[in-house]
């Protein structure tokens, strides 16, 4: 059984900023000539004046958000991911991060899904950049109905945010009846084998991975880590202790991101053997969706068999190197 | 087209721009690090904006109509930070603060720390994007405030400038004014003729054809020629539909002779002597510790 689809982050992106318009007349949208792509053309139909159109110049892009918001607009900066934040990162930096400045970082075309796009606008180091920059929150929404509420609470929150959002539809996560907090991990599955910790979309693929482990008779506890920044500690350390071993699951390099920042709090705050799959230090490439989840190992069926392979890894005598180091 | 600048006006903001230079020296010396070159070349530019031109309540410094002032040559920031002081943002005494830890006068402006500075600047090219974003923001919510950006001609070189410049261009941003403090070296540049020569960051005319080329208006100036400066301004105000760039022609260290048109005065500690000197050429006695407020 796997998760159904939700609609298009992308679509929820253009839709929601627009009905937040609507609300607040503060929005403001920025592009840089991806639009059409990013659906922030949904925006700019709906109300021509707040869309401003930046063109092919990012880095000024990012300091005409800053001016803007110290005159009281909330701007939405949208473009790739590749251009709103690393080519940008100087001017995050200064003008937005470090002033705290209220501008919301909307990154589209986030993780492997870029259109087959490849290595330049896959950006396989999103999350470790954004969550290392003091001042930054930074947000992975799980689906579409997280990410729906990802953007209305940023648009209510005053300082600086980095949301990823995908640009393809991707599985459904949770129901009309789930709330977003910022800041909170949230239990999607319930095990005691294997803790598993997931952010953004990949999470939909682990609980179908939880679910293919469950038919082999093991029993995954799924955490959905939605903010990297500020980081839910307690919840991480309270999923670690439900079982022996904790494998971190990411869309993006898994150095520095998700299964950096869980190594860092584990490390420090309870010691558990922790495992990360995710791109391992290597550049994306061209391909089909499930051409690359399949490569870097993050399907469902891929998932569930690296995290079987490192259980009976564990419970084999010999391995004594995945030993749990205690205190 | 606004009214010019009486005599007595005149010397009372050739004395501000003095009082800068002063504060600008003090600052430094006291803090053994800063730069001197870019913020004596500005100091008449700024006396001027801040003592006659700009529409500013110190006293109310996030006042929302209020003209708003953007250092995007950010390591000139001593500069700015005495023309706020003697403006009355803040006790003229606290420049002696600069660069130590703790101050609101940290090394490159930091807005979070000191009201009266409409945004952080240091890493170049930046300020006139966020200026871009203040006018944008100013006209969108019916304000009828005006934006001063000042860039070095040395930061024109960054790729960013020439960003904000064709974009400002498209949005007809004519409340938009880009001062170019064109001083002519820049930190360590292209060695010249003789060993302590360097070429200008851009040649003669240069700067005013590229501006010039992404559809701004451009304006030329001696940039320690008060009346002129004052006057340019002015006329700078008095929008066409396109944003404004004044090219200030200015010569870095202007103030202290020995400082003028040297290059490696970008940044550089002061001895004793070298501080008495400079003291002297502009007229304030060392006695006075705060900067020469009085």
């Amino acid at each position: 059984m796997t998760l159904p689809m939700g609609r298009a982050m992308r679509d929820v992106f253009g839709q929601t900023v627009t009905e937040l318009a609507g609300l607040d007349p503060r929005i403001v949208m920025l592009d840089a000539d991806t639009a059409s792509s990013t659906k922030a053309d949904i925006f700019a139909k709906a109300y021509p004046d707040r869309f401003l159109e930046m063109g092919l110049a990012e880095q000024n892009m990012l300091g005409v958000a800053a001016g803007l918001a110290t005159t009281g607009f909330v701007p939405f900066v949208s473009t790739f991911v590749a251009f709103v934040v690393v080519r940008p990162l100087d001017q995050i930096r200064v003008l937005i991060a470090q002033t705290g400045l209220n501008v919301k970082i909307c990154g589209g075309y986030a993780g492997l899904f870029t259109g087959v796009a490849g290595k330049t606008h896959l950006i396989v180091d999103d999350l470790p950049i954004m969550r290392a920059m003091p001042g930054m929150v930074t947000v992975a929404p799980g689906d579409d109905v997280e990410a729906e509420q990802v953007l209305r609470w940023a648009a209510s929150y005053k300082g600086p945010v980095y949301i990823r959002l995908v640009r393809d539809a991707t599985q459904r996560l949770f129901d009309e009846t789930y709330v977003f907090a910022p800041g909170r991990a949230v239990v999607v599955r319930d095990g005691g084998d294997v803790t598993l910790v997931s952010t953004g979309t990949q999470t939909p693929r682990v609980v179908d991975a939880a679910d293919l482990l469950a038919a082999r008779g093991i029993a995954a506890h799924v955490l959905h880590v939605p903010t990297l920044k500020p980081l839910d500690v307690p919840a991480i350390v309270a999923a670690a202790d439900r079982t022996r071993m904790v494998v971190t699951v990411e869309e993006g390099t898994v150095i520095g991101g998700l299964g950096g920042a869980v190594s860092e709090t584990l490390s420090e705050h309870r010691p558990t053997l922790v495992k990360r799959i995710g791109l391992q230090d290597v550049y994306g490439e061209s391909a089909s969706n499930s051409e690359l989840l399949e490569l870097y190992g993050l399907s469902a069926a891929r998932v569930a068999d690296q995290v079987q392979a490192l259980l009976e890894a564990r419970t084999t005598p010999g391995h004594a190197s995945h030993a749990i180091p205690l205190p | 087209m606004a009214a010019t600048v009486d005599v007595a006006d005149l010397a009372c903001l050739e004395d501000a721009a003095r009082r800068i230079r002063v504060g600008v020296i003090r600052g430094v010396n006291q803090a053994k690090a800063g730069h001197l070159g870019g913020p004596l070349s500005a100091a008449d530019i700024l006396a001027a904006l801040y003592f006659q031109v700009m529409r500013i309540r110190p006293d109310e410094p996030d006042w929302p109509d209020r003209d708003r002032f953007v250092l995007s040559k950010g390591h000139s920031s001593i500069g700015l930070y005495a023309a706020l002081a003697l403006r009355g943002y803040f006790p003229v005494e606290e420049l002696l603060t600069f660069d130590s830890l703790g101050s609101r006068l940290q090394g490159h402006p930091d807005m979070t720390r000191l009201p009266g500075l409409d945004m952080s600047t240091g890493s170049l090219g930046m300020g006139i994007s966020a200026g871009i974003g203040i006018a944008l923001g100013c006209r969108l919510a019916g304000r009828d405030a005006r934006t001063f950006v000042m860039l070095g001609d040395g930061e024109c070189q960054e790729g960013e400038v020439w960003e904000a410049a064709f974009l400002a261009s498209r949005y007809g941003l004519d409340k938009l004014i880009v001062i170019v403090d064109y001083n002519k070296l820049q930190q360590y540049g292209w060695p010249g003729e003789e060993p302590d020569d360097r070429l200008p960051p851009a040649w003669p005319g240069e700067l005013a054809a590229k501006w010039s080329a992404f559809g701004w208006r451009v304006l030329e100036v001696d940039g320690h020629d008060m009346a002129a400066v004052v006057r340019v301004l002015e006329q700078a105000t008095a929008g066409d539909g396109r944003p404004v760039a004044i090219i200030a022609d200015t010569i870095k260290g202007r103030g202290v002779s020995f400082m003028e048109g040297r290059y490696y005065w970008h940044t550089r500690t002061l001895t004793a002597d070298e501080f008495a000197t400079a003291m002297a050429e502009l007229g304030e006695p060392v006695t006075n510790p705060a900067g020469g407020a009085a």
